[in-house]
Formats: structure tokens, C-alpha cells, sequence
């Protein structure tokens, strides 16, 4: 009985946490090539909306996951265009992303409210996820395995490739890269689109696995938990992935609170901590540090190649 | 051929001046285009949103009131803008603000004078003030950034304003409703020309629009924050604090958030309840960089956004198209008025591709 309790509720912390750790690990790469994308909630929406509408039409999830990979990647690239060919504030262009996504996605999804799709979930034949035990382990959507492969993908990606260097590098120090004959602006392109599509993905587990039907603004606001999550992580991938246990851990709380209604704190309090954790973390790694940040030094200033 | 940019050695000023109106006339047409491939009547569409707010008399009174809290947290925000100081949590600095208010109010139901009035909106601007103050002083002290601290406290102030309408300051007589009790006849902010449906946060607007001119082109302190954002080491080297711009610069921004929040709940809606937080706190960044972070520019660009809004409703009811879309015109004039800077800031130079190599 308690077993049960303790294994569905992991379960449900795993669930929970995937779409933010899908959208973080896209917005990692993002910062560490240099640019900071605040328009991941309204790439997410757009995602989840397009998820929605392609597995609704063809009967096929991964279609619909691939569309809204395909659909964040796009959407991206408004803001990519903005900040990089045309220098634009990064916080000003990502703010608008996101409103312009909560915008957009409430009108493609405005033909879609109150129709539901089989949920995309557990792929594996059920007799293995019988044992509570082995639920955990078998019991999830491919979406939740994607997460935990293209964080660790993400890690060797960044540290063991040169690929990953030049990227670091280009966030680092972008004069320096863009001397040594990289092109800082190429690659922050591919790093935003990348966070796209990632973001986009993140969305389809709302509609797809979560609630699999379209509602407004479904994302509730997990976006920003997403950006919250990267400089919680420090700007490491396996960072990252525990965090995103950890903030999947608070939000589990709090929709346990809610249901039992009952708790020795308000169920408010449980859903303001993954916030208030994030800013008790930004001020003790920035308070520990004595030379600079962990974040990339080039994180959010403009570059207009002089030639 | 390929298209450069070249930097300019001073901002233009034709350019500052034309692309708000470019941003909004391509809004127009690009927002057309989109309507019209998504199977709306775009024509109609863009008549509804931007026209008839204007030409219905009816619906100026909307319009009013929808402009003033934006042009009011627009000001406040364009001090910060200025000096890259980036308050992007207006949104939770406006609710706290209105629930110090109407905590001011909760707490004084017998106290029958118009004092109680005057202390709902220093409460409202004190509290707007201290939400702000949090991401000014993790700034100052540990330079944390301001941008996702200011950000994250929109969500807690949510989850605040929930739990105070839910627990603690839920109206008794409300039917449950998650809501506080509405405020009494001593703690409602009345028209500001009685007879009229003038809001009394208009007032505010065009005088606090005259302060924050006076402040910015013409004080010490404005030309400190505008050189701390344009040039920060020269800032430095003419003995300007930071620690001040930063303090100063978010104090300001939050405070004047918190008046639009209180004004909000004490003149429109009588009380707080879920339906309060409005997106303003959202809407104002992009009245403040359609204004040009220009006082008299604000204004206007106030306006401009909530004639979208307002016609976001219109739209709704004549075209079918979900309110909400009004966001994304809202989202097209920034991204346009961003692009638009480049040509502030840089001159657009075609080359032939022969000769692309070799001008340096």
C-alpha cells in the first residue's frame, strides 16, 4: 500500500518534471552559445497546439512530435532573425516570443478545444509495468525516455565533441571566436533552433501525454520554470536533470496538497517553492563565486559581426 | 550583392521617430496576411481591432481605462529600460501593490474618511515598491539578474494573491467565491470628473507623463540613468553608482506598478479577485519600447495598445476571433519596433558581390 503510494508518486515526479527538463536542456544549449531565449513558454504553447492538431489528423504521435519540434524550431527563428541579423534586445524579442506564442496558439487552437486523443504513453507491452517496481521503469510515455537520452546527449554533446567547444567558446567569448574564423552568428542560429524544437517537443507533452486535448495557455507557465530550472542547474546537464527531479518533487507536492486537500501548508505556498527555490539558488551560487558567474559571459549582449 | 549594416556615429533621429508608426502600419498589414491564412476575414479582422475602438465613442471609456494602468507602469519602466536595468516583473509588482491596498482597506472597514483612500494608494505604491526591491537588492548585492528574479516573483505574487483571496481575506459574504469583500463607499476611488466615465488613473497618467518628462530630459538623475545605460564605464569614471541605478531605477518601476495595481482594484473592479492580474505588467514593456522609452511616446503607445485590447473584444463578438489574439498584434509591434532599431542605430548599405570583399 505505501509502496504503491511512494511508486506512483515517483512516477508522477518523473512525469512531471520530463517537459521541463526538455525545454531546459533546449535553452542550455541556447544560453551557452551566448543568447538568452526568454520565449520558451510561447514556443511551448505553439508546440502543444501543433502536437495537438497533427496527432489529431494523422493518428500518429510521432508525427505529432515531430511537427512540434518542427513548429518550435520556427517559431524560434522570429526571435533567431531579431537578435542576431538584426541586433535586437534578447529580453525585450524573447518577452514578445512568448506573447506572441500564448497569441498564436490560442488561435491555431481555437478549432481544437474539447477534443481528445489517445494519450501517447507507454510503449512498452503492459505485463512489463504489471510490478509497481518495474512501472517505473517501463511505465512511461517515449517522450520520458527522449528527455533522459538527449540530456546526457546534451552533456557529450557540450564536453567530449568539438562541435560542443566551439559552441561553449562562441558564449564565451564571441570576438575571440568570431576572430579565430567561427561564425558566432551561424552557430547561435543552430543553438536557438535547437532550443526550439526541444521547447516545442517539451509543449507536445502537455497535449499529448499530460491532458492529451488542447487547452488555452495549458503550459501554465512551466516555460519559465524551464529558465528558472537552466540557472538553477548552473548551466550543467546532469545538474540539470536532477534539478528538474527536484522542482518535479515541489510540483508533485503541491498537486498532492491540492487533492487531499488537506496539508500543513496552503497548497499555494507548495506552488510558489520551485520560484522561490530558483531565486534562493541564483542568490547563493552568485553570493558563493568570487571571480564571474557560471553563466556564459556573453549571456544576452548583442553581436554585429564589423567584418 | 549582399546587404550591410553600418553603424551610424548618432542614432537617427527621423528614424526613432518613424519606425513606431512603420511598426504599427506593418502590425496592420502583416496581422491581415495572418487572419486571412488562418481563415478569418483579416480585412475585418483589422478593422475591428484598430478602427472601431476609435470610432465607436462608446468604447473610448474601455480604451481610457485600459490605457492608463499600461501608460502608468510603462513610465516606470522606461527609467530601467534606459539604464538596462530590466524589470520584466511589473506583473507581480502591480498585484502586490493592489493587494497592500486592499489590505490597508481589510483592515480598516469602520474608518469612515477619505484618508483611508490616500493610505490605500501609499500602501499600493509601498508594496509595488518592496516586490521590486527584491530583485534590486539580489542585484546590488550579489549581482544576480534581475531579469529572471523580477520574472519568478510574477508567479509567487499569483500564488500570494491566491492563497490571501482564498484564506485569510476571502470575503465571508461571497458565496465562496475566491474574493475579498468589497471595498466600502470610503475606499472607492471615485471618477475623477464625477458625472463622467473619465477613470480616475487617467489623471494620474497625464500628470505622472509631465513628471516623468520634466525627470528624464531635464534632471540630473535622468541624464545619470540614461548615460549608466548608453555608456556604463563612463557612467562609472563620472562617479555615478550603479548600486544607486539599480536601487533607484527598480524602487521606481515597482512602486509605480503597485499605484496602477491599487488604482486598478479601487476605481474598476471594487475588490480583489481572480479575475485581477490582467497581463498589464506584460503589455507595459512593449507600451514602454513602442514609446520609444520617451515619456510623451508612451503615452501614446498606452493608447495604441489598448485600442488592440479593446478591439481584441470587438473582434471577439464581430469576427469570432478568440480575444487573446490580440497578444499577437501586440507581440508583431514589438518584434517590429525591435527590428526597427537596427535602423535607429545602424545605415543599410547594399554592396555589389564584387565588391563585398574589399570594403573593410
Amino acid at each position: 500500500m505505501t509502496l504503491d503510494l511512494i511508486i506512483s508518486a515517483l512516477v508522477t515526479v518523473v512525469g512531471i518534471s520530463t517537459p521541463i527538463l526538455l525545454a531546459a536542456t533546449g535553452e542550455l544549449v541556447v544560453e551557452k552559445s551566448g543568447v538568452l531565449n526568454l520565449g520558451v513558454e510561447g514556443m511551448m504553447l505553439i508546440g502543444a497546439v501543433t502536437g495537438f492538431a497533427v496527432t489529431f489528423t494523422t493518428f500518429n504521435p510521432y508525427l505529432g512530435v515531430l511537427a512540434a519540434a518542427a513548429a518550435g524550431a520556427a517559431s524560434s527563428m522570429v526571435f533567431a532573425v531579431l537578435v542576431l541579423t538584426f541586433g535586437a534586445n534578447q529580453v525585450a524579442t524573447g518577452l514578445a516570443l512568448a506573447i506572441l506564442g500564448i497569441g498564436l496558439s490560442t488561435l491555431i487552437g481555437a478549432g481544437f478545444v474539447g477534443i481528445i486523443v489517445i494519450p501517447f504513453s507507454s510503449i512498452f507491452p503492459d505485463f512489463l509495468a504489471r510490478d509497481p517496481i518495474w512501472r517505473l521503469v517501463f511505465g512511461h510515455s517515449p517522450l520520458v525516455y527522449f528527455a533522459l537520452f538527449m540530456v546526457f546527449a546534451t552533456y557529450w554533446f557540450l564536453n567530449s565533441t568539438r562541435a560542443g567547444l566551439v559552441l561553449r567558446a562562441v558564449g564565451e567569448n564571441d570576438a575571440s571566436a568570431h576572430s579565430i574564423g567561427y561564425s558566432v552568428i551561424g552557430i547561435r542560429y543552430a543553438a536557438i533552433g535547437f532550443g526550439g524544437a526541444m521547447a516545442g517537443v517539451a509543449g507536445s507533452y502537455f497535449s499529448m501525454v499530460i491532458t492529451p486535448m488542447w487547452a488555452e495557455q495549458m503550459t501554465a507557465g512551466r516555460g519559465w520554470i524551464a529558465l528558472a530550472l537552466v540557472v538553477f542547474a548552473g548551466w550543467k546537464p546532469i545538474r540539470l536533470w536532477l534539478g528538474a527531479y527536484f522542482f518535479g518533487i515541489l510540483m508533485t507536492l503541491e498537486l498532492y496538497a491540492k487533492a487531499s486537500g488537506f496539508s500543513f501548508l496552503p497548497s499555494q505556498f507548495w506552488a510558489s517553492m520551485p520560484y522561490l527555490m530558483a531565486i534562493f539558488v541564483l542568490a547563493v551560487i552568485s553570493a558563493r563565486e568570487r571571480t564571474g558567474s557560471e553563466a556564459p559571459a556573453c549571456l544576452g549582449k548583442p553581436f554585429m559581426p564589423t567584418d | 550583392m549582399r546587404i550591410r549594416f553600418e553603424k551610424r556615429p548618432e542614432p537617427s533621429k527621423f528614424m526613432q521617430a518613424i519606425t513606431p508608426i512603420a511598426a504599427i502600419a506593418l502590425t496592420m498589414i502583416i496581422g491581415a496576411l495572418l487572419f486571412d491564412a488562418l481563415g478569418y476575414d483579416g480585412q475585418r479582422t483589422i478593422k475591428e481591432f484598430f478602427l472601431t475602438p476609435i470610432l465607436a465613442s462608446y468604447k473610448w471609456q474601455d480604451v481610457a481605462t485600459k490605457a492608463a494602468p499600461l501608460i502608468i507602469i510603462a513610465l516606470g519602466l522606461s527609467l530601467g529600460n534606459q539604464a538596462k536595468i530590466w524589470n520584466i516583473g511589473a506583473e507581480g509588482q502591480y498585484i502586490v501593490g493592489a493587494l497592500a491596498g486592499a489590505g490597508v482597506a481589510y483592515l480598516t472597514p469602520a474608518v469612515e474618511s477619505h484618508i483611508i483612500l490616500v493610505l490605500m494608494l501609499i500602501a499600493g505604491v509601498a508594496g509595488g515598491a518592496v516586490w521590486a526591491a527584491i530583485p534590486a537588492f539580489l542585484r546590488a548585492r550579489f549581482r544576480v539578474s534581475e531579469v529572471l528574479t523580477s520574472l519568478m516573483l510574477v508567479y509567487v505574487a499569483l500564488q500570494l494573491m491566491g492563497w490571501l483571496i482564498n484564506g485569510p481575506w476571502k470575503d465571508p459574504q461571497g458565496h465562496n467565491f475566491p474574493q475579498t469583500a468589497a471595498f466600502n463607499d470610503w475606499q472607492i476611488l471615485p471618477r475623477a470628473i464625477p458625472g463622467t466615465y473619465i477613470p480616475p488613473g487617467l489623471v494620474f497618467a497625464i500628470v505622472l507623463t509631465g513628471i516623468f518628462w520634466v525627470v528624464i530630459k531635464r534632471s540630473i538623475y535622468g541624464f545619470d540613468v540614461r548615460v549608466s545605460g548608453a555608456a556604463p564605464h563612463a557612467a562609472r569614471y563620472g562617479g555615478f553608482d550603479s548600486a544607486r541605478t539599480i536601487w533607484s531605477t527598480l524602487l521606481i518601476s515597482g512602486g509605480m506598478a503597485g499605484l496602477a495595481g491599487i488604482l486598478e482594484a479601487t476605481s474598476q473592479l471594487g475588490q480583489i479577485n481572480l479575475g485581477f492580474p490582467s497581463g498589464y505588467g506584460f503589455t507595459a514593456i512593449i507600451a514602454s519600447f513602442l514609446g520609444r522609452l520617451n515619456p510623451i511616446g508612451i503615452f501614446i503607445a498606452g493608447f495604441v495598445l489598448a485600442i488592440t485590447s479593446v478591439g481584441g473584444q470587438v473582434a471577439q463578438t464581430a469576427v469570432h476571433v478568440p480575444s487573446s489574439a490580440g497578444g499577437i498584434f501586440q507581440a508583431l509591434m514589438l518584434f517590429l519596433i525591435l527590428a526597427g532599431d537596427v535602423l535607429v542605430r545602424y545605415r543599410l548599405r547594399i554592396q555589389r558581390a564584387a565588391k563585398a570583399g574589399a570594403s573593410v
